[in-house]
């Protein structure tokens, strides 16, 4: 009943011309009294040119200027943007965002204005952001591809391919463990990794500074959204939060489902709900609704090529051997658009993802390592069934509903990248074959 | 306390019910459920309110609840019980995600997963069941608050017999756990009574643990109360893997990192590795540590417990440390707590009536001169937990209803229909301004086409039906869109 609602492809926003106001008003004149649609009409011109004369900015020469309205989903509450939501109408034990299928959402970064997101999505298409400006934050999390990349392996400047897959950023927002290690717990301190290092985006500090400063358009866009003439790194990390903070997946089938609405799952779907929330198969013990994580570090032991444990995961951050090959626990949301999967792609579809927790404690795990496998890692012997049902259900937490706004032209002049255009070939893992 | 209120009332009788039923309005219902038909399908088909009654026979299914305020019944009639087995094949007996979940009078055997599981169901009654062999986890609410566990006789299970876990406000009451890795387990949980419960031939009677790397990461406020732990002597037979796994056998009462336990007035005997254990995280091995985990128990309290004969063959590492002790025998009561108890706030009661070990620094519960006082008055003495009757909210936790009000409207406005119209922009819907100029104030057209809609644009695709939404809803959300202003 609601496919219609998966099949629609995302159609960018126009921003309002003359042209696109008169389109956008032809079929209602049709039908609407011209009494009743005249001053509407006058009124909305109105609307669309007035702030923009008022405020006489040069950015709107160059064609481009924030918005004043939140994006989808969000309203304007003293100023910044708020999630409306229904799940914001429950509460979660302990306030910790985790439980069934009427539990409260995690605190979500939130307010905002809407020209501090609107900046940052600018930015977060934008290779200006890279060292050569070849990559933009859009590369590895591409909005096409649910804010990954559809590789293994993500691929940073120059084609380096990197050690772990690009995670999803859809409700990213709601995150306070963030990266595979769980390394980072803001958006803010996480994404100062990826800008200055040498294999990902490859920028400086000074550099990145010096390039905005160093553009008229991007200093015009700063002062609308932070009020200062001149650009500070600060800046950039809060318009980039405020822009993926925005990327909210809270609508799918499963959360009609989860809302009462029980029509919205077939039965297929409903068993594979049963089976996930199972204490057989446990997903649901970590993939915790409403997010679908928990946010923990968990210790899997899935190889990273067949016979290796490469990645040492948290243990690398932390010293502590207890966390080898420990990751954080990734949301389910919008999982049918991420694969490969696993921090390395190692495993090419979400059934051979399921069937891994049915192969046994370790049994990926090389001889002569020693990995405190999670406990919920056992021979839960799940049946061919019962993998396919876990994938279809799985699918019923696809909602893209909310899709920004791509920008076609950024401040730079820059290209808008894409991950795809960075093709090196040599990123698969072993399962993906 | 909806469900006690509701519980007395059904203990009155069906007619009584009935009656109660013809007063205060025909919103409920009985629903009957007889061998050869499905439970599942009187879930389906029941409302908020309802009762389904389930009459003996055998019925192999798993049951899912996902609506708010349903009772699930067994009729028990000449000793015939409605059994529920999963014969080893099926995963969960009963899975329940609504509020106010009530389940009583069942036999439930043979599931892989568990017999009665809920994940963030608040409000919940289960009671009067009969649990034999059916997987990992017999009884375990999970992510719940305010409920009751009481009168359930389980045995033959993998893990914890009954389980809190990550829940609050929980009381277990006159259970009856053997033949299990654990009796009772208090797991990640706060403010809980485990009271008048019969643990008996399990490999460990009762636990209260912090497990580390959980979402929600303490324990604390737990009474564990004029319980019987018995001879749980069982060798353990937990999942490989499994934190219960390491339990040693005959181990009575384990506090792991649990803070704030009151441990009072129980008889503990015939546990052959030890009465009570006290101890940090370090009581397990081969689990990854959580730096956001408290280790260590705090505020152990040991109050007026009878012991005896416990300690006769102490496993593994006890047998180790009370060769220490220059002692082939475990103790009553051991205690390592990673600091001294001191500065952690536990007390013990009558320590010379023990064999104890790691209690010396322990400060002494007993309060002589306060006792004194109240024996003169006749009272109770206020140092020990008798005046507490129970964990549970004296409140049930509120409901989790959209209210079909303007506050409802515009949560759905804004949390669905806006994903689709802007106000003045086209996104993948004509803006909302072009909906307010074609309908005016008619909303009610509005609420009848998004029920179904049709395509009625050729430049825009068909919007996705949302008769997900009440009626009521449909025409306030409908109204909410025509009043919009941006």
């Amino acid at each position: 009943m609601m496919s219609s609602l998966l099949s629609l492809r995302y159609r960018p926003a126009e921003r309002p011309s003359f042209f696109t106001v008169a389109r956008m008003m032809r079929s209602p004149i049709k039908q609407a009294k011209a009494a009743i649609f005249r001053p509407l009409a006058l009124s909305l011109l109105a609307s669309l040119l007035v702030p923009l004369t008022v405020r006489g900015e040069s950015p709107a020469d160059s064609g481009f200027h924030l918005t004043h309205t939140c994006p989808a989903s969000f309203e304007l509450r003293d100023g910044g943007c708020v999630l409306r939501n229904r799940y914001k109408k429950y509460r979660s034990l302990r306030d910790a965002g985790v439980g069934g299928l009427k539990t409260g959402l995690p605190q979500l970064r939130e307010g905002f204005t809407p020209q501090q997101i609107d900046l940052g999505r600018y930015l977060f298409f934008d290779p200006v952001l890279s060292a050569h400006g070849s990559v933009s934050c859009a590369s590895c999390h591409d909005p096409a591809q649910g804010f990954a990349d559809g590789r293994a392996q993500a691929v940073g400047i120059d084609g380096q391919t990197l050690p772990r897959s690009a995670p999803s950023l859809w409700n990213i927002g709601f995150f306070s463990t963030l990266l595979w290690d769980g390394s980072k717990n803001s958006l803010e301190e996480q994404m100062q990794g990826p800008l200055y290092s040498p294999f990902e985006m490859g920028n400086t500090p000074a550099q990145l500074l010096e390039t905005l400063n160093g553009n008229h358009i991007y200093r015009a866009l700063f002062e609308q959204a932070f009020g200062t003439t001149t650009i500070a790194l600060d800046q950039v990390y809060t318009a980039v939060t405020a822009f993926e903070s925005s990327l909210i997946s809270l609508n799918s089938r499963y959360d009609l489902y989860a809302h009462g609405y029980h029509a919205a799952l077939n039965e297929e779907e409903i068993s594979g709900l049963n089976v996930f929330r199972s204490f057989v198969a446990r997903c649901a013990e970590c993939h915790t609704p409403p997010l679908f994580s928990n946010q923990q570090l968990a210790v899997l032991g899935v190889a990273d090529a067949p016979g290796e444990i490469m990645d040492l995961g948290a243990e690398a951050i932390t010293g502590n051997a207890s966390q080898r090959g420990a990751f954080r626990v990734p949301s389910l949301r919008n999982i049918t658009r991420t694969a490969p999967y696993m921090h390395r792609g190692q495993k090419a579809t979400l059934e051979d993802a399921a069937r891994f927790y049915t192969g046994g404690r370790g049994h990926e795990v090389p001889e002569g390592e020693s990995l405190m496998i999670h406990w919920h890692i056992w021979e839960p012997q799940l049946t061919d069934r019962e993998i396919q049902l876990l994938a279809t259900f799985m699918g019923a937490l696809t909602d893209e509903a909310f899709m920004p706004e791509i920008p076609t032209a950024v401040p730079s002049g820059l290209p808008v990248t894409q991950a795809r255009q960075f093709a090196s070939g040599n990123d698969v893992g072993f399962g993906a074959q | 306390m909806i469900n006690l209120t509701t519980n007395s009332l059904y203990r009155a009788g069906a007619s009584a019910l009935t009656l109660w039923l013809a007063t205060f309005g025909a919103q409920a219902a009985i629903i009957e459920v007889r061998e050869g038909e499905r439970i599942q399908d009187a879930v389906n088909q029941a409302a908020p309110g309802d009762e389904i009654l389930v009459y003996p026979g055998l019925y192999s299914e798993t049951v899912y609840v996902d609506k708010d305020d349903i009772t699930l019944r067994g009729v028990v009639e000449g000793g015939n019980w409605p059994h529920l087995d999963g014969n080893k094949q099926l995963n969960d007996a009963i899975l329940y995600s609504g509020n106010g979940f009530s389940v009583e009078w069942f036999k439930i055997t043979h599931y892989k997963g568990n017999a009665i599981m809920g994940q963030a169901g608040n409000n919940f009654s289960i009671r009067n069941n009969w649990v034999i062999d059916s997987g990992v986890y017999g009884i375990f609410p999970e992510f719940g608050e305010n409920g009751l566990i009481e009168n359930n006789i389980l045995s033959g299970i993998e893990d914890a017999a009954i389980y809190v876990g990550m829940s609050d406000y929980i009381d277990v009451r006159n259970n009856q756990v053997f033949d299990s890795v654990a009796g009772i387990e208090i797991e990640n949980s706060r403010h809980v009574l485990v009271e008048g419960n019969l643990a008996k031939n399990n490999t460990g009677g009762i636990l209260v643990f912090i497990t580390p790397g959980l979402p929600i990461k303490s324990s604390y406020d737990a009474i564990i109360r004029r319980n019987f732990v018995l001879d749980n002597n069982t060798p353990n037979f937990g999942i490989p893997g499994s934190l219960v796994s390491q339990i040693p056998a005959g181990s009575g009462i384990i506090v792991m990192s649990g803070d704030e336990v009151i441990i009072e007035d129980n008889v503990i005997t015939g546990n052959n590795n030890a009465g009570i254990i006290i101890t940090s995280q370090d009581f397990v091995t081969a689990i990854a540590t959580d730096t956001g985990s408290d280790p260590n128990p705090d505020a152990v309290q040991i109050r007026d417990n009878v012991m005896f004969n416990n300690g006769a063959s102490p496993e593994g590492e006890m047998k180790l440390l009370m060769l220490t002790k220059f002692s082939t025998t475990g103790p009553d009561i051991l205690a390592y707590q990673g600091a001294t108890a001191a500065e952690r706030g536990s007390c013990i009661s009558r320590r010379n009536a023990y064999r104890a070990h790691g209690v010396d620094d322990w400060a002494n519960c007993d309060s002589p001169t306060i006792r004194a006082t109240d024996a003169i008055a006749g009272r109770e003495p206020s140092d020990s937990t008798r005046a507490i009757a129970t964990k549970m909210l004296s409140e049930p936790a509120a409901p989790r209803v959209i209210n079909d009000d303007a506050s409802g409207a515009e949560i759905v406005y804004q949390g669905i229909c806006a994903g689709c119209h802007a106000y003045n922009v086209r996104l993948i819907g004509p803006p909302t301004l072009a909906i307010q100029a074609q309908y005016g104030e008619d909303a009610g057209s509005i609420a009848a086409y998004i029920a179904n809609p049709e395509k009625k644009r050729p430049d825009f695709p068909t919007m996705p039906p949302q008769d997900h939404l009440s009626e009521p809803m449909r025409q306030l959300v409908a109204k909410y869109m025509l009043t919009l202003t941006n």
